[in-house]
């Protein structure tokens, strides 16, 4: 058995269709953005790691609803977002309030319970609570992974292969980074630390991806001279379909597994990348060959087609 | 040696055994997510922004060792205690169940003085003074505006002095608030802070009624107000309100000498108890032999007068000098339970910090958490593998089983290094795993790719196996050495759950690498040994 065995499509003629896909894509994700911008004050949900505040999960024994919880908090620390997670009896409750010593707003609420349901008929699950500083300081260090992640793969781009490749390179990534940014905020999901590192994956597989393809159309260039720049990116898209497919079909299996079976921020991880790698397979098809015709039409190389070919890195055994 | 089939094999089981070796002797290392605990990120308090980075790091220095002396003490199996940058520290308990003490002991200067309480009045006296830098700092306008915030309920007064007699023994009314004779003259807004301060029960000592005491901290507060008081005095107030039936009412206020005659570096010894006299909550200390020699001295000159011990700013007993005291003394915590004066006792011995510590992030996982998402991993984690496992020899037949068992391999490599390198496994971390197993599939998926690709040119099995792996080896080693990169800039710049992703996801890329690369490889010559080179193979 063999999937697309002599699979011959144009993909790179249809470009323009996909280039139109992305673009309509793209303007749903940038509504939604600034209708949640306008209507929430942020087009992202960020978590307290971001935003600076207290989170409280707390499992609460017995029938409550969020209608008895609400009182309570309210009086302990005024503005809090409450929540039902997970099944029926358990609580997210959310409070801005950091000021200060970073714990105050939390312990004022777990004393609240303990009064109102006494000390043996909950349990704190889960507590975080971050200061304003240190928010500040993990979204700048968030921006900064993101950016010197970028920085850096260009610069490894830039060196196995031409400034063309690399260029195409990151408009297929920044193209997913963007989509997988979109989609989070279209669904308002939690944005938090274990965020980023989703992002940064969907970067490095996306590169991946376009980057198997890119060291396919440098190696057919040399034995294709005669042929068109579009048919070597045809061919070369096409020779690695069978492995886009069957890698993308093993990694979505193992997420489809974390996603259905995890909870909480395993589960927002797993969805994360499933459309990570979704949007990544779909770019390396049908956007970065198609860009890298794009630069090549604006700006050619030398006649005959030549792409500086490095020696490739030869196996060690 | 890596040439021959024999060399690659011992190769093999090398790594292998490191790894099992590895694996026995350290074991996986749970983070606090999986196991449960508490993460705590610790700064030097500074709300004035008074302090230099040098006197920062100097502060956070000394109470590093502090904290990990109190910890320690605390009994907490296997902490972690670093410090992050040059002023911050990190606390990481593992499997700890009460939070709130937990916390108190961390957080606790434990600044112990010793300070000889003054004549009351020298309040008195100064009172006038005060209450004419509160008038002055804030205008006949503030003062309004205060008096009509006030929250003292004129009808409970009748009842506010009963309980004032109880407390205090008959006290004569009309001299009962300090300010009252000057308050009748020119009335409430000329004597703003003296007519809210009553008589204690002792020289030196006064009180505040309970609803008063954040006005009163307020006007104290106001600039100038302090400086009315004598050089070398302070007001320190009580850390027991005086209560009826439960129900705090008022606050003791002391005067004090401002300079403490010794302070908590003299301990030698405390151990939390119980006074038998009264039944209350006590922690009993020895001070050291300068340290008793020092506070006889001190005693034997001040018999008859009261000496207050301080503990961060609060006065926790102000005991009468009967006789010259030595060596021994004690704090008494009123109707605390026994754990506070355990863990005061221990803060005590320990040391106090340089000073106070700030909790500026606290996240914390109960065991339940934990559980469940290893729970979780480990069963997503499985069914992927076994789907993996499934889609690779439906697809790849032979060539995907001997990929399977290279997994396999891969499997304990990664585990071992994660041991070897007493690296921590997160709930992102496994993620990280999960992640990493597709990049190992992904390496395999290129290779045999390629090999039936280079069948399907018609090349003879053994040079498409060849060329198979050469041609492949470009677009895995770009792919893994991309995605390492981006795993090791999530470990420099990323912090807590991130980095245990980073680092699961390097060593599982490491371990994808060799495990795709060298032993598939290896399994494919082992195979191809036993055939004819025309022989088909099944991939």
């Amino acid at each position: 058995m063999r999937l697309f065995e002599h699979a011959n499509f144009d993909f790179v003629g249809k470009r323009k269709t996909f280039f139109v896909i992305s673009a309509l894509t793209l303007l749903v994700f940038v509504a939604g953005a600034v209708y949640f911008q306008i209507a929430r004050g942020s087009w992202l949900n960020y978590s307290v790691d971001f935003t600076g505040g207290t989170l409280v999960q707390v499992r609460i024994a017995g029938e409550t609803d969020i209608g008895d919880l609400r009182p309570v908090i309210d009086q302990a620390v005024p503005g809090s977002e409450i929540t039902a997670f997970g099944e029926g009896n358990e609580f997210l409750i959310r409070s801005p309030q950091a000021e200060g010593d970073a714990t105050g707003a939390s312990e004022r609420i777990i004393d609240a319970l303990r009064a109102q349901f006494g000390e043996q008929s909950f349990e704190i699950v889960r507590t975080e609570a971050v200061g304003a500083k240190v928010g500040g300081e993990l979204q700048t260090r968030a921006l900064l992974a993101i950016l010197l992640s970028f920085a850096t793969t260009l610069i490894y781009l830039a060196f196995r292969f031409e400034w063309r490749f690399g260029l195409a390179a990151i408009i297929a990534t920044a193209h997913d980074v963007l989509f997988a940014m979109g989609f989070i905020s279209l669904l308002q999901l939690d944005v938090a630390l274990p965020t980023v590192a989703a992002l940064l994956t969907i970067l490095g597989y996306s590169l991946n991806d376009t980057i198997v393809v890119f060291d396919r159309v440098r190696e057919n260039l040399p034995n294709m001279r005669r042929d068109g720049f579009e048919k070597v990116l045809n061919r070369s898209i096409n020779e690695t379909l069978p492995r886009t497919v069957m890698t993308s079909l093993t990694t979505i299996v193992t997420l489809l597994a974390l996603f259905l079976f995890g909870t909480g921020s395993l589960r927002d991880f797993a969805l994360i990348m499933i459309v990570g790698v979704v949007i990544g397979t779909y770019s390396s098809i049908f956007i970065g060959a198609a860009s890298l015709l794009e630069i090549e039409k604006r700006w050619p190389r030398e006649r005959g087609g030549r792409a500086k070919t490095r020696t490739r890195a030869s196996a060690t055994t | 040696m890596f040439g021959t089939l024999k060399g690659r094999l011992l190769v093999i089981l090398g790594v292998m055994a490191l790894a099992a070796v590895a694996l026995w002797q350290n074991g996986i290392k749970l983070g606090l997510d999986l196991q449960g605990g508490m993460h705590l990120a610790l700064e030097v308090q500074d709300p004035n922004g008074t302090l230099t980075a040098e006197q920062r790091a100097d502060y956070t220095d000394q109470n590093l060792e502090i904290l990990r002396n109190r910890i320690d003490q605390f009994g907490v199996t296997e902490p972690n205690i670093q410090k992050i940058g040059a002023d911050r520290i990190i606390v990481e308990l593992p499997g700890i169940t009460d939070e709130e003490r937990a916390k108190d002991v961390i957080r606790q200067q434990a600044f112990l003085e010793w300070k000889l309480v003054l004549g009351s009045d020298v309040l008195v006296n100064a009172l006038p003074r005060m209450d004419r830098a509160v008038v002055q700092a804030l205008g006949e306008e503030g003062l309004r505006a205060l008096e009509d915030t006030s929250q003292t309920d004129p009808t409970s007064v009748g009842a506010q002095q009963d309980v004032r007699d109880l407390l205090f023994g008959q006290v004569d009314s009309a001299a009962d608030t300090l300010g009252a004779d000057t308050a009748r003259a020119s009335g409430p807004t000329q004597t703003p802070l003296s007519r809210l301060i009553l008589q204690g029960a002792g020289d030196g000592e006064f009180a505040v009624a309970e609803v008063d005491v954040p006005r009163v901290k307020q006007l104290l507060a106001l600039p100038g107000v302090m400086n009315a008081l004598p050089r070398n005095t302070e007001l320190r107030w009580g850390a027991d309100p005086y209560a009826v039936q439960g129900q705090a009412l008022y606050r003791p206020l002391f005067v004090l000498q401002a300079r403490p005659f010794l302070t908590g570096e003299r301990l030698e010894e405390a151990i939390a108890g119980r006074d038998p006299m009264t039944a209350e909550t006590i922690v009993q200390f020895q001070l050291d032999r300068r340290g008793g020699r020092e506070f006889e001295a001190v005693t034997a000159e001040n018999i008859g007068k009261r000496i207050a011990i301080v503990l961060d700013t609060l006065v926790h007993s102000a005991p009468v000098v009967n006789s010259r005291i030595g060596a021994n003394g004690q704090i008494t915590l009123g109707q605390a339970p026994m754990t506070e004066a355990q863990d005061l006792a221990l803060v005590l011995r320990a040391g106090a910090f340089a000073a106070p510590l700030e909790i500026i992030e606290q996240r914390q996982v109960g065991p339940s958490l934990g559980r469940d998402a290893i729970d979780q991993g480990i069963f997503a984690g499985a069914l992927g593998l076994a789907l993996v496992v499934l889609i690779m020899v439906g697809y790849y037949r032979f060539a995907g089983m001997l990929a399977v068992l290279a997994l396999g391999i891969y499997a304990l490599l990664v585990l071992g290094g994660l041991a070897g390198m007493s690296a921590t496994l997160t709930a992102p971390g496994i993620a990280g795993l999960i992640l990493s197993i597709g990049m190992a599939v992904d390496a395999n998926v290129l290779i045999f790719e390629r090999i039936r690709e280079e069948l399907a040119l018609g090349r003879p099995t053994r040079a498409a196996v060849d060329d198979g792996f050469k041609h492949a080896m470009s677009a895995i080693v770009d792919s893994n050495l991309t995605t390492l990169i981006t795993a090791l800039i999530l470990f420099q710049v990323g912090t807590g759950p991130v980095r245990g992703f980073a680092v699961t996801l390097s060593i599982g890329i490491i371990a994808s690498f060799f495990s795709a690369v060298f032993i598939t490889r290896t399994f494919f010559l082992i195979y191809l040994d036993r055939k004819r080179a025309s022989d088909a193979i099944s991939i």
